[in-house]
């Protein structure tokens, strides 16, 4: 992975020389790979970037100010929102056009920013339609939950501590308990490229740490792509940082490096 | 479930309620009519009732559970109900005439045929699509499919192109209304706004079409006779139990859970790889079978059907029946749809004014023709005093308040 050496503006994008989605190479490399990506809304530029690869099992966080397009990068991913040009290859399969359902189905799993879950089923059930395998709908009128998908339910809802809320309407769950479930839910569809918007909003210290630590364990067989605010957060994941600002790219690199970057700095403090 | 104890007693006290239904439909009311205590006339009235229990029930598992608000189930009622129609004025009354095919014209077509300018009487002929009801079973298929087609094609190109909520409850009484304008035109020869009416016997055997085979053959029943609306309502009854134990089973299903997944977050549902639009067809088609098993149900009790049972009003009034019982409990339709029309049966059954009404209109208002003030009154007090609707009404006057862990009451609120 090439990082940014001191330098603002640099960004050394290897990918942006190969030609990536031609060369078979580039398709080994990259499991995700964002090629001229533009959205507008109303004539409001809300992102442009150039190129951006993430590669098979890595753990990116991006980073940048309220509005540098962070959510719009992963609507445009997930298929919620389209991109006025360019386009997204997933596994060096162009899903530009392919529906969100599709996409899902695909391996490329999401956490929205509000943990989004579903009021009245409780957080088992909630847990039991994150299942992979059960997406088609004649089969849900007779399917059972197995024993061994039971098991997986029960340990990941035992290491967030919700083991004791099984049964309990994701509505009355406070807002801590609703972002493990989000989490949760994400974690056991198992997909291969995670997104995951600001995992940590909302969560006390020590939540926050054994959030980083969950997503650390899911690295090694799974990529993952995090937005994040918060910088202790970003700190205990010490992975390669993307910065967006104003939709653009702006730095990448380590975080220790980033913090060393004035153009960074002005953009986070403000002109 | 997983780890949920499902111990005989908790089968048991679970299906209580289910049970004692069971035996006021089926033996409690079947006796007090046998003693005589209660006369065929109320046990009719109490078999339609429970014909709109099937729309109302339906309605129930697409707005209570999936969070649809179809305002065409009236409609859907009204397909199964002018199959059956049809059926029964081909086997009616003897007015009329045998046509040039040898089809005998229903008595209630005959009295309001368009004629095309210089045909005359003789020239009406039977319409081609009124041939498929002239045979019983074909009948009831027809009054099931054809609502399941309409609802497929309205779900189909709503759903799919995501029109929800107000926009959906709109465009389907928007469809109503049309067709509701459809039957009520003469031309359409489905007999404008008389409806369909004279009708006679239901005929179990199988016999050529012409004039009074069926009268005369051993296995044609009498409509008017006490037997056979007596018949009828064991029907009716036995469908809405079967009707609400297949709604109970689909509703504890994952399909189910989807359902209320899709009221909750229809969004979210599609990044975990679902489709909802899949289980949002499938909900409306099933429920708009049940309604069109409703209507099949209905008009032989009714003996008649007209255009106006497929109003825009009539869909609304499937909604307060749901609301008033308790939405997404499905019990709560049943039990919706019975205190509404009791309710209306008791108080239009005074003929005096309501007192002090006199004071506001002169010689008074009867609850006949307040009723709809009434009903709109209780739906205001139901929505926004007791949302939870009549459903929930026992458990909390008995102070139970310990969550159930009962999935055939996943929360009604929104």
């Amino acid at each position: 992975m090439a990082m940014v050496e001191g330098k603002a503006n640099t960004r050394i994008s290897e990918y942006l020389l190969d030609s990536p989605i031609e060369s078979r190479f580039s398709e080994e490399k990259y499991i995700l790979f964002l090629q001229g990506i533009t959205a507008v809304f109303d004539g409001f530029k809300a992102l442009d970037i150039e190129a951006l690869g993430i590669e098979h099992n890595e753990l990116r966080v991006i980073i940048g100010p309220n509005g540098a397009g962070k959510t719009t990068m992963c609507d445009i991913i997930s298929g919620k929102t389209r991109p006025t040009t360019g386009s997204v290859y997933f596994e060096g399969q162009n899903i530009t056009e392919t529906a969100e359902t599709e996409i899902a189905l695909l391996g490329i799993g999401r956490k929205f920013q509000t943990p989004t879950v579903f009021d009245s089923l409780t957080t088992y059930q909630n847990m039991e339609l994150a299942l992979p395998g059960h997406q088609n709908w004649f089969a849900n009128l007779y399917s059972k939950i197995s024993p061994e998908e039971n098991n997986q339910i029960l340990s990941i809802l035992e290491r967030v501590g919700l083991k004791n809320e099984l049964h309990t309407e994701a509505k009355y769950l406070s807002h801590g308990q609703r972002q493990w479930l989000a989490i949760s839910t994400l974690v056991l569809s198992n997909p291969k490229l995670l997104l995951v918007d600001e995992p940590a909003a909302g969560l006390t210290d020590a939540e926050t740490a054994l959030t980083a630590e969950l997503l650390l364990e899911l690295k090694g067989e799974h990529t993952l792509i995090i937005i994040e605010h918060d910088m202790d957060f970003v700190r205990q994941l010490d992975s390669p940082v993307t910065m967006l600002h104003e939709g653009k790219i702006m730095a990448e690199g380590t975080l220790a490096d980033l913090q060393q970057n004035e153009e960074v700095i002005e953009a986070y403090l403000g002109r | 479930m997983h780890s949920l104890a499902n111990t005989a007693d908790d089968q048991l006290r679970r299906n209580l309620p289910l049970i004692l239904w069971v035996l006021l439909g089926l033996v409690v009311i079947p006796v007090l009519y046998i003693a005589g205590v209660i006369s065929i006339g109320t046990v009719n009235k109490l078999g339609r009732y429970l014909s709109f229990a099937l729309v109302a029930i339906g309605l129930d598992l697409i707005w209570g559970y999936a969070g649809i608000l179809g305002l065409c189930q009236a409609l859907f009622f009204c397909l199964g109900g002018y199959a059956m129609g049809m059926y029964l004025a081909h086997h009616g009354g003897p007015e009329g005439i045998i046509d040039k095919t040898g089809w005998k014209l229903p008595a209630c077509l005959f009295v309001v045929y368009p004629y095309k300018v210089g045909e005359v009487p003789g020239d009406a002929m039977v319409p081609w699509f009124w041939k498929p009801f002239w045979s019983l079973p074909n009948t009831i298929f027809l009054g099931l499919l054809i609502p399941g087609i309409f609802a497929f094609i309205i779900g189909y190109f709503g759903f799919r192109s995501r029109v929800r909520g107000v926009y959906f409850a709109i465009l389907t009484q928007a469809i109503t209304v049309a067709a509701q304008n459809f039957f009520t035109m003469n031309n359409m020869k489905f007999g404008g706004t008389n409806g369909l009416t004279r009708f006679a016997h239901i005929c179990i055997a199988r016999h050529p079409h012409g004039a009074d085979v069926c009268q005369q053959s051993a296995l044609s029943f009498d409509l008017s006779t006490d037997t056979v609306q007596f018949t009828l309502y064991l029907l009716t009854t036995m469908a809405i139990f079967v009707t609400y134990l297949l709604y109970r089973y689909i509703t504890q299903t994952r399909l189910g859970r989807i359902l209320v997944a899709v009221r909750d977050a229809e969004n979210t549902l599609r990044f975990s790889g679902y489709k909802p639009y899949v289980y949002k067809l499938f909900a409306f088609i099933l429920a708009a079978v049940t309604a069109g098993l409703g209507g099949l149900l209905y008009v032989p009790q009714m003996k008649i059907i007209t255009p106006y049972n497929m109003g825009a009003e009539r869909s609304i009034l499937i909604v307060i029946f749901v609301a008033v019982g308790g939405r997404g409990t499905l019990s709560g339709a049943l039990v919706g749809t019975l205190a509404v029309n009791l309710l209306y049966d008791f108080l239009t059954s005074f003929n005096q004014p309501i007192p002090l009404t006199n004071m506001l209109f002169p010689g008074g208002l009867t609850f006949a023709k307040a009723w709809p003030i009434v009903l709109g009154l209780l739906f205001l007090a139901v929505v926004l005093g007791y949302p939870n609707g009549l459903v929930k009404l026992p458990q909390h006057l008995l102070g139970k308040f310990k969550k159930a862990p009962d999935s055939d009451q996943i929360g009604a609120h929104q």
